[in-house]
């Protein structure tokens, strides 16, 4: 019979199966971060229970960490807010008394977003099963994983049993075929596709990426378009094995070793789907028609290419759609018919586990060539996705190119992409983001979020506007 | 984890689509290490005409006359009708508890995001999932109707209007029998714990990377 990568994923990780379909699933990895964890914690002591695996467990503090003045105080004492302080203090004290393979904390230099400390460190190995209490570990869906988020309630879960309690979600295939144009990265691919099928067309399913265009990603590019899978409502997005998986994981720190290697090797070259596997839905999009994409709205579904315009609600006759769309412009301080490229941005946000890694810096970086941010930017915020990626991208010098063009260089973490720390828009104030949420309110109440690739980002820094990159 | 049975409960309507779990409870709010006392501060953003912060003596906020939560009618409601792709976003479990400690048992929408769906039952919340056109039909009774309640009955898998139509929704079995029993659901899977640790066995014998 011919699998699908889901399937082999799947069935690879069964316990038991009951007759309704419910099965028993055995997790591989464990992350494991500050926000979602304290009452997972403490409904795990207060119940008496043990954690079944600690070497699954791998933790790092990356919500609530501030990106500034680390020196100021020791350990912890330099995060200013009390709350947030006593967040990461309690993950301190968990891992402490439970144990874990791996706990990166506040400071550390391996310490960041936890969906890029997990794959830097080849904590995520093709063909596991991972899990972590945020929705976008999808993101180690690149590497041919079964990832994704779960609740406070699963993260208690998986520690008592280390299975989850599950029923296989539908197949999915996004197909895309050719060669990406000049200017569209990852990030495009994944914005365009949540255009067209929107932020519930991936509901039920889980969405195996594959085609000439996804093949030719880099491994970052594949984690930015499965951490946006779930933007498609989709738990969890997967890339099948190739070489790129194999040249990235070999020699990370929890990568296998010697003849070790080499058997796993031969395992993970199984996980594709196999030649006429059946998928319940196909889309397929052809790599040529995507263009570099903006978001106008408060979904990720709400977005068109940097050379359309903002869309206008009287076009719409679904009532629902367009009191949505209404809402949304109100929202976003927006006119219908407004050409993308000339709304003007007050700030930019280059980081979040979508684009953080080394490779979203260089593309950002690259786009400056000597210029300024526009005067009539208030503020550029650079926020590397871990330790580890601010000191290479300081070893590459791509910090003092930032600075040169007034951009800030901040400390690893998820920063402005959920306003949890003091990174955050003012009410009114509009983004240009690399994250990959432009809710209400996400980056900062009243705040307005477009999402965008980090050298659309990085472009709009400079012009005070969106621009076209493929003419900048 | 609390049953749940039946359940007769006032309706409130909230006729938005694509409701995300930011909006139900604003980050500032996750920084909390407890799991209850987030239902003062559900949909802070849009109950509240000011900003929340975690602490705060919620009585004593000015409050947005427009939102429906804030109508005199609503107050009390156990039912929330929604429309569709209702918790999208974060899998932050707060969501389902500040609507559990809001008093809302029960979730009604066209379409639900995964996760939350999945967090509901957890937490003794029960989302339904009904046809876009019976959801319409219901916004439209609760709107024309002071009072307006459902009937929600588990073990027959129905909701029914006062009117008297019954729709029936899916449920899966295991779901079913735990949210009826109130049961915890660690304490059935560790009933499996032989079966667990003969699976790792033998994982570990053919994947060893896996233990490292
Ligand atoms: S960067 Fe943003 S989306 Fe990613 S884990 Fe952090 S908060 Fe979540």
């Amino acid at each position: 019979m011919a699998y699908t990568l889901y399937d082999k994923l799947w069935n690879s990780h069964v316990i038991r199966e009951e007759a309704d379909g419910t099965v028993l699933l055995y997790i591989d990895r464990h992350l494991v971060h500050e926000v979602t964890s304290p009452q997972a914690f403490e409904g795990l002591k207060l119940a008496g229970r043990q954690p079944w695996r600690i070497s699954s467990i791998v933790a790092t503090a990356d919500h609530n960490t501030p990106t500034t003045d680390w020196d100021k105080a020791e350990g912890t004492a330099a995060i200013d807010d009390p709350i947030s302080r006593q967040q990461v203090e309690t993950l301190d004290a968990n891992i402490r008394e439970v144990g874990a393979l791996a706990y990166f904390p506040f400071k550390n230099i391996n310490q960041g977003i936890v969906h890029v400390v997990g794959p830097e460190q080849g904590a995520t190995l093709p063909g596991m099963t991972v899990v972590c209490g945020d929705s976008h570990t999808s993101t180690h869906g690149a590497f041919a994983c079964l990832a994704h988020g779960i609740g406070t309630s699963e993260v208690e879960h998986v520690l008592a049993t280390q299975t989850l309690v599950a029923k296989k979600s539908k197949s999915m295939l996004v197909s895309v075929e050719g060669d990406l144009g000049a200017g569209v990265t990852a990030k495009d691919v994944a914005l365009a596709i949540i255009g067209k099928i929107g932020t519930a067309g991936g509901t039920g399913y889980a969405i195996e990426f594959a085609g000439s265009a996804i093949r030719s990603l880099s491994m970052e590019g594949r984690m930015t378009l499965c951490n946006m899978a779930i933007e498609a409502g989709a738990r969890a997005g997967m890339v099948a094995v190739d070489e790129k998986t194999i040249e990235y994981v070999k020699g990370r720190p929890f990568a296998p070793k010697a003849e070790v290697w080499d058997a796993a090797v031969a395992y993970w070259n199984t996980l594709h789907s196999d030649e006429g596997a059946q998928f319940d839905t196909v889309v397929e999009l052809p790599a040529a028609e995507i263009v570099p994409q903006v978001t106008w709205g408060t979904s990720p579904e709400m977005v068109i290419g940097v050379d359309g315009r903002v869309p206008d609600p009287a076009l719409e006759a679904d009532p629902v759609k367009k009191g949505s769309i209404e809402r949304a412009l109100n929202y976003m301080g927006l006119q219908a018919n407004t050409p993308i490229t000339e709304i003007a941005v007050d700030k930019v946000f280059i980081g979040s586990c979508t684009n953080s890694r080394i490779e979203d810096l260089r593309a950002a970086a690259a786009v400056i060539q000597g210029r300024q941010k526009s005067p009539s930017v208030k503020q550029v915020l650079v926020v590397p996705g871990s330790g580890n990626v601010k000191a290479q991208a300081e070893q590459e010098g791509l910090h003092h190119l930032f600075l040169a063009a007034g951009f800030e260089w901040r400390e690893p973490g998820c920063s402005m992409c959920l306003a949890m720390n003091a990174d955050r828009l003012e009410p009114g104030e509009r983004c240009a983001s690399t994250s990959n949420r432009n809710f209400e309110g996400r980056q900062g109440q009243g705040g307005r979020t477009h999402l965008v690739s980090p050298a659309m980002a990085a472009a709009a820094a400079i012009s005070g506007h969106f621009v076209d990159i493929r003419q900048f | 984890m609390k049953a749940f049975t039946q359940l007769n409960g006032l309706v409130c309507p909230l006729d938005r689509a694509n409701v995300d779990t930011d909006a139900i409870i604003p980050k500032q709010f996750l920084k909390s290490i407890k799991r209850s006392g987030f239902g003062p501060n559900l949909f802070d953003e849009w109950r509240y005409l000011d900003h929340g912060e975690p602490g705060q003596d919620c009585s004593q906020r000015p409050r947005n006359p427009d939102f429906v939560l804030n109508f005199p009618r609503y107050q009390g409601a156990q039912v929330l009708l929604a429309r569709e792709n209702f918790g999208c976003g974060s899998s932050r479990e707060h969501a389902p508890w500040a609507l559990e400690d809001y008093g809302f048992r029960v979730v009604i929408a066209p379409s639900f995001a995964d996760i939350f769906f999945n967090n509901c039952y957890k937490n003794g919340l029960l989302p339904i999932v009904l046809a876009a056109e019976a959801v319409d039909q219901l916004f439209r009774e609760c709107e024309a109707q002071d009072g307006y309640t459902l009937t929600v009955d588990l073990a027959q898998q129905t909701v029914t209007t006062p009117g008297g139509t019954s729709f029936a929704f899916d449920i899966t079995e295991h779901r079913k029998h735990c949210l009826l029993n109130g049961l915890d659901e660690i304490g059935l899977t560790l009933a499996h714990a032989e079966e667990i640790r003969r699976y790792e066995e033998v994982r570990r014998q053919q994947q060893p990377w896996l233990f490292a």
